[in-house]
């Protein structure tokens, strides 16, 4: 008998198809990997098993049994856990009151956490779980937290795990121990649905791969048979061409960043002693786990901070008016990390967003909004970078991730930056846009812009960098010409584990 | 039950949106006036009557418009970019301060310099006062609601200080009213034999040109952007701080002119009965308009048509005229409750 079995599932929100008549089991002591572009339907899938969703068609079964739809409750009881991508851990609480919190009866006075305590002691041996039961939750890094979340699952009986995108936040060497653990978990008979779209992790971990594409279910292979490009093929429909990298020869220094520190403030770690240049046709990648100080770095870089001590030289000049609108002037494009809530605003017209930080610049005399204009304009910038939309006065907020980090690319790249501040710029895109946003920034460094690539996505820095930084505690390492050093070392680096002087040694 | 959200709300919904939310509180009103033992129906036409049946009654309806269509563009301007000023009613006794201080003697100058200079001076008051509220917000985080709304009190009590003491007329026979406003300061009427007087062409202007610097300009949008999404705005180099001070001089300032507006219009002198709330009502004028500033000048002379009839009705028949307030009231809330409804979709069962 199958653990968990999906049958003929139909789901359409509108006219659109999110799931169609999709089938599949997972068995038992099994890791199945779904495989899909954003929107393919994994998350409709996920959220119908976990009653968020009713389906229009079809019905799951759990060891035979018919789940009832529409009731997370069912699903919890039927031994189905699930570890989201942004964790729901109360930070205020310890790693003990989370995991039990939920589980207890309300009309229970005192909550038994000395029996909860031992539970959690108990599981956490088995799986090699290591952590400590009574640390407050706001104290521990990311790959700690993602631990509670399993364990949570865990602490409920759950026999079928689902992991949605577990590795997007972890380092390299918190994947290879999360990867352990899984295993063990099998061992154990435990049964995993493991939901990425990155096609190496899912290659080394997953016993079977299901891929998605368009809500359907467009192939299953087991995992000895497949490879990186096939996959990629189905997961796509066409064969993929990731942009070439290219190395150029260099110009003059765009960003020098001397001795520049910042203080922490809310939500952003303290920069330390920062230097750093950036010259002409060159793009520097910026490796490091979230947190570790990117978000102050940005902010300097995109006239959001000013630094509280140190030099911050731009084309050259020292920059003493720290003010979005003067960058953009000056020539420096700026793609936020947070691109629906920072880099557009929902509630306005297409065109309205396409003035951003050039609103004063591009007005009449600096005060009337020349609108004629900026309806052209926004009507020849959705042309050249296809931006799928109703047309200019279409609201902004209808628009979708990959439309609206074109809207954004097309509002900087369109006035011939010589400085561009990518943030995270291909974060949670689809294939498709992906590499239309990287062949963007490619192609603007061959025009001659410097780049600084923020990204937690190693593959992504080696593919597009001249060199590597790394960014830990707010204090940066690098850069290192993107040959020297390999994704291992860059690794170990983001986790503070390795100091460059020693790289050098080696 | 649960709500789902329109992908884009209908242009012919939000416009029919206040219309609907009227005929609603008529429907609901009517139960009230049943309850109070009329009948609906004469009670609504003498309603009607006593609003607009007459030459007198419209003027009556307009003059009670003027000072609604300013604090209307107040709330709505503020409201725009989020920031809640429930302080008009304060401002607009600063207003009226600042005419009486200027308007009474100091100086005498032509009526077409001295009523321009009354109203700046009543807008430089309503800003003024309401800087406290704007540095206390955008220096120490000090929510506005509550700074706005209890300034309010520590106004009146101002005023009622000033008109027992130092500003008293010792012309007015022991009435707690201050000096008339000169003559070259007062506002001209429009129409003979009535109180309209010049300032409706006044706030008729102000709603143009706050229409005008919404829609057109750079402050419009910077506006719009802030109430919108402060994170976005900020990454757009829009400076929060800076637009909401903007925002706050337009507000002020407008409740100000509502100031002015009633002290050389309609009053002739600063009482502490100037303003029978309409700092409040403007609130409801700008929320009944969805805050546009056009909408403001329809919504204001509809809640006015309501209280003026409301006096007539409760004359004829014999309802208290409290009914306007119901009726106001449930406007309110259906136009909430309707604009909810234009943007999400009720979905029975699950």
């Amino acid at each position: 008998m199958k653990k968990l079995q999906f049958s003929k599932i139909c789901k359409n929100f509108g006219s659109v198809v999110a799931n169609d008549n999709i089938s599949l089991s997972l068995g038992e002591g099994e890791i199945l990997s779904v495989l899909g572009e954003n929107g393919a339907g994994k998350t409709t899938l996920m959220n119908i098993l976990f009653g968020h969703y009713i389906s229009d068609k079809g019905f799951i079964e759990v060891e035979g049994q018919r789940l009832t739809p529409g009731s997370t409750r069912a699903s919890l009881d039927a031994g189905i856990g699930m570890v989201h991508q942004h964790f729901t851990l109360a930070d205020n609480l310890t790693v003990l009151e989370n995991i039990i919190l939920g589980t207890e009866p309300l009309t229970r006075l005192w909550s038994q956490k000395k029996q909860a305590y031992k539970k959690l002691k108990a599981l956490s041996k088995r799986f090699g779980l290591l952590i400590n039961p009574d640390a407050k939750v706001a104290d521990l890094t990311v790959g700690e937290k993602q631990r509670v979340e399993i364990i949570k699952a865990l602490y409920r009986d759950a026999s079928i795990l689902i992991l949605d995108e577990p590795t997007a936040v972890l380092t390299p060497q918190e994947t290879t121990q999360l990867f352990k653990v899984l295993k063990e978990m099998v061992n154990a008979g435990l049964s995993i649905m493991f939901i990425s779209h990155k096609l190496h992790e899912i290659l080394e971990i997953s016993d079977r791969i299901v891929v998605l594409r368009d809500g359907k279910l467009v192939g299953e292979v087991v995992t000895k048979d497949a490879s990186k490009e096939s996959l990629a093929e189905m997961m796509v429909g066409h064969t993929v061409t990731r942009p070439a990298y290219e190395k150029l020869k260099i110009g003059k220094a765009v960003v020098e960043f001397n001795n520049v520190c910042l203080n922490a403030s809310e939500g952003s770690t303290a920069l330390s002693n920062i230097n750093l240049k950036i010259h002409e046709k060159e793009i520097i990648g910026l490796a490091g786990v979230a947190g570790n100080g990117q978000a102050g770095l940005a902010s300097i870089l995109q006239g959001l901070a000013c630094p509280s001590s140190g030099e911050f030289k731009l084309f050259g000049e020292s920059l003493v008016k720290y003010d979005p609108c003067f960058l953009t002037e000056s020539g420096v494009a700026r793609i936020p990390e947070d691109r629906t809530n920072e880099g557009i605003i929902g509630e306005m017209e297409l065109w309205e967003n396409f003035l951003g930080e050039q609103l004063r610049s591009k007005a009449k005399s600096g005060f009337i909004i020349d609108k004629k204009q900026a309806v052209s304009n926004a009507e020849k910038l959705i042309q050249e970078y296809d931006i799928r939309c109703e047309g200019p006065f279409a609201s902004t907020r209808l628009l979708s991730g990959g439309n609206i980090q074109k809207l954004i690319l097309a509002r900087s790249l369109s006035n011939n930056p010589r400085f561009i501040i990518a943030n995270k710029p291909a974060r949670g895109l689809d294939e498709g846009a992906i590499s239309f946003v990287q062949q963007q920034i490619i192609d603007a460094k061959t025009q001659g812009a410097g780049v600084l690539l923020i990204s937690e996505d190693l593959d992504e820095i080696f593919e597009l960098s001249d060199r590597i930084a790394v960014i830990f505690e707010g204090k940066l390492q690098g850069p290192f010409d993107s040959n020297t050093v390999n994704i291992n070392q860059v690794g170990l680096m983001m986790s503070g584990e390795v100091k460059a002087e020693s790289l050098h040694e080696a | 039950m649960r709500l789902k959200t329109r992908r884009d709300a209908p242009v012919w919904l939000i416009a029919l949106l206040p219309i609907l939310s009227i005929g609603v509180a008529f429907i609901i009103g009517a139960f009230f006036i049943i309850w109070a033992g009329e009948s609906p129906i004469t009670a609504y036409i003498a309603l009607i009557k006593g609003s607009l049946g007459s030459t007198f009654a419209i003027t009556e309806s307009l003059a009670r418009a003027t000072p609604l269509i300013f604090t209307g563009l107040a709330a709505a301007v503020a409201f725009r970019a989020k920031f809640w000023n429930i302080g008009a009613e304060g401002q607009l006794y600063c207003g009226a301060m600042a005419a009486t201080l200027v308007g009474t003697g100091v100086i005498d100058l032509p009526a077409p310099i001295m009523i321009p200079m009354l109203f700046i001076a009543g807008a430089l008051g309503g800003c003024l006062i309401l800087l406290v509220p704007v540095v206390l917000k955008t220096h120490m985080k000090v929510d506005e609601v509550v700074t706005t709304l209890l300034l309010n009190f520590v106004i009146l009590l101002f005023v009622n200080m000033l008109l027992e003491g130092p500003w008293k007329d010792p012309m007015a026979m022991g009435w707690p009213q201050a000096a008339r406003i000169i003559d070259n300061g007062v506002l001209p009427t429009i129409v003979a034999k009535s109180r309209l007087h010049f300032g409706i062409i006044i706030a008729l202007v102000m709603s143009v040109v706050m229409w005008a610097i919404l829609r057109f300009t750079v402050w419009g949008y910077e506006i719009r952007a802030v109430g919108y999404n402060q994170q976005a705005s900020t990454f757009f180099g829009i400076s929060i701080n800076k637009s909401v001070l903007m925002v706050a001089l337009f507000s002020g300032g407008l409740a100000g002119m509502a100031g002015v507006s009633e002290v050389a219009g309609l009053k002739g002198y600063l009482t502490l009965t100037l303003s029978p709330g309409f700092g409040y009502t403007g609130i409801a004028v700008a929320m009944l308009a969805q805050l546009h500033p056009i909408g403001v000048i329809v919504s204001a002379i509809f809640l006015a048509s309501i209280y003026v009839g409301a006096d007539a009705m409760s004359r004829t028949v014999n309802i208290p005229n409290y009914i306007a307030d119901i009726l106001v009231a449930i406007s309110l809330l259906s136009v909430l409750v309707g604009a909810m409804l234009a943007r999400f979709r009720i979905v029975w069962g699950k």
